[in-house]
């Protein structure tokens, strides 16, 4: 890609714009972080830890990965945002708001302003696509007049119009991922978390999948997915939050963005390109640690 | 709007899983069905104990020289004792008579007759017949026994029969009593586990309703109402067959066992009461418990 001399100093500004934002959103409680999280440990037993004094911000609006290999703490920060556990120490507020002062009554209206997707996409087996996504809606009290309007909807823009009276075992892992993603979606949450959810795809399909995200995210949701898809990951260019053994080692605040405004099917070539390198934190060696080193060819 | 839509939920629950439901039903069905033949039973044996109980007396004998006066006097001191219920005095010629008619061979062959006037004290407690004997006739210093009253002659504890007969009642009472207890005991077991395990068969489902936003409210009723309609199915089903089998079977022996009759039994109508609340209540909370669990995430 050979980027004009003016495209570059464009980008320099926008990476600049970026980082006083980012500086801005070191405020607690910032009502324009979606998600803060300030020195977030969870413990599993004594000797692991799930997530050690995580902290970091994410802006309203913002597409951002969370990468990491199995057990780095992926799964345990998207378990602890939508409060499905409880951390050890250190806070974590969603829109300002501090998840440990929610009380289990409020807790299912705070979970009605996520949209959740995951790897096993979480489906109800014996309902109809349509009836899975009217679920969401009529667990917020929505009327039927409400639901036959919004439903069909929701499923065109997720391209299953066709299949609204099938159900979950009729479809491929693909259209059931959509589902799962109209599901989240039909509320209009401003998060959208999403946990693996190219996990079970083949890569042609996580491509429909993120470029469904990627639509979500510019409708204004904030949108963090968790993937050990580095490769995908690298060639999309968003923010990249990297977790390995419960410690950030990577967050690109000021990686290569590609620009925010691409429409759709740009950013599905994109994604198809090959990737740029990613920029860690040098990972402290302990001595003796020489097991990967040897195999590294 | 809320409580038509929980029972739609609830009946398309039913038909979706239609399998644990006819378990759950089906369980119902015939724990009601033991239990309901099994409470009369119950009621009428330890009705025919309580009658046999009823027949423990004891007899206070005068002496051959007393004088109806004499008796009168010993009456009224035997009314002081506690624990009397009730005293019958059979004189001698009455006693004669009664006797003779039972045998008047014997009877013949005497010239004179050789019965005392009688006594008879009925206990408040059958119990106590044994104390009561030895209240009539307390212990000297010596070791021997003496009376309260010179006139009197002897007192017919029939110590053995007593015995025999309270022992052998008691046992009945309790083995029937355990029975039941026991039956009943296994009935909620039953019937709770099988909801239990309807429950469980669903807690990924479960799961989903509370990623999704649902209330706990929400989310338990349509299960609690299932239980309902199973159980009240279940309990009318059992009432059903317990009809045939009175009209059937039980109707046309009364008129032909005086024993069948003889010990008054709950009513039909009573025990359809108690077999229909009980089966919708041990459904409804077995389903109630059993959802707890899986409602705290």
């Amino acid at each position: 890609m050979a980027a004009t001399e003016k495209e570059l100093r464009l980008r320099d500004s926008q990476v600049a714009q970026r980082k006083d934002a980012a500086a801005a959103s070191g405020r607690p409680g910032d009502p324009a972080n979606a998600i803060e999280c300030r020195g977030v440990t969870k413990r599993y037993d004594v000797s692991k830890a799930g997530l050690s004094g995580t902290t970091f911000s994410i802006r309203r609006g913002e597409f951002v990965f969370l990468v990491g290999p199995t057990g780095s703490g992926k799964s345990t920060l998207m378990r602890l945002l939508i409060k499905e556990i409880e951390p050890d120490e250190g806070r974590i507020l969603v829109a300002g708001r501090d998840l440990a002062e929610l009380t289990h009554k409020q807790l299912p209206f705070y979970r009605r302003n996520l949209g959740v997707v995951f790897q096993d996409f979480k489906l109800l087996p014996d309902r109809t696509v349509y009836e899975n996504v009217a679920y969401a809606l009529q667990v917020t009290g929505s009327s039927r007049a409400d639901i036959r309007e919004k439903v069909p909807d929701i499923l065109r823009l997720t391209g299953l119009a066709t299949k609204l009276h099938n159900y979950p075992d009729q479809l491929s892992g693909g259209e059931q991922q959509r589902v799962s993603i109209a599901r989240a979606f039909v509320n209009a949450p401003p998060l959208l978390l999403a946990d693996e959810p190219t996990g079970n795809l083949d890569p042609e399909t996580s491509i429909g999948i993120m470029q469904l995200l990627y639509r979500i995210n510019r409708t204004g949701t904030t949108v963090l997915v968790a993937t050990h898809d580095s490769a995908m990951v690298d060639r999309m260019r968003r923010r990249v939050l990297e977790l390995a053994e419960g410690v950030i080692v990577r967050d690109e605040l000021d990686g290569q963005y590609a620009p925010t405004d691409m429409s759709t099917a740009e950013f599905g070539a994109l994604l198809r390109e090959p990737s740029p390198e990613p920029q860690r934190v040098p990972k402290k060696r302990e001595p003796g640690d020489d097991f990967d080193e040897a195999f590294r060819d | 709007m809320k409580l038509g839509f929980f029972t739609r939920e609830a009946f398309s629950s039913i038909s979706r899983n239609a399998v644990p439901s006819f378990a759950a039903l089906a369980s119902v069905l015939v724990t009601l069905l033991v239990l309901g033949v099994f409470i009369p039973i119950v009621q009428a044996t330890t009705g025919a104990a309580n009658d046999v109980r009823g027949q423990v007396i004891v007899n206070v004998y005068m002496k051959s020289d007393a004088t109806p006066a004499d008796s009168q006097r010993v009456r009224s001191q035997l009314a002081q004792i506690q624990g009397v219920k009730s005293i019958q005095y059979i004189s001698k010629d009455a006693a004669y008579a009664q006797e003779r008619r039972k045998n008047p061979q014997a009877y013949q062959l005497l010239g004179s007759n050789p019965l005392p006037d009688t006594l008879r004290v009925t206990p408040t407690n059958p119990d106590n017949a044994l104390a009561l004997v030895s209240a009539i006739q307390p212990q000297t210093p010596g070791g021997g026994r003496t009376t309260i009253d010179p006139s009197i002659d002897s007192v017919g504890s029939s110590k053995d029969n007593t015995d025999k007969i309270l022992t052998a009642t008691r046992v009945v009472k309790l083995t029937t009593g355990l029975l039941a207890g026991l039956l009943i005991v296994a009935s909620v077991l039953l019937i709770s586990n099988t909801i239990r395990l309807s429950v469980f068969s669903r807690r990924r489902e479960i799961q989903v309703m509370k990623l999704v936003g649902a209330t706990d409210g929400f989310i338990r009723w349509p299960f609690v109402l299932e239980a309902v309609l199973l159980g009240a199915l279940g309990a009318v089903l059992a009432i059903l067959l317990l009809g045939v089998m009175k009209v059937a079977l039980v109707d046309p022996l009364v008129s032909d066992f005086a024993l069948l009759s003889a010990p008054s039994t709950i009513s039909f109508g009573l025990l359809v009461a108690v077999l229909l609340g009980a089966g919708i209540a041990v459904s409804a909370l077995g389903s109630a418990i059993s959802l707890r669990r899986f409602l705290q995430v």
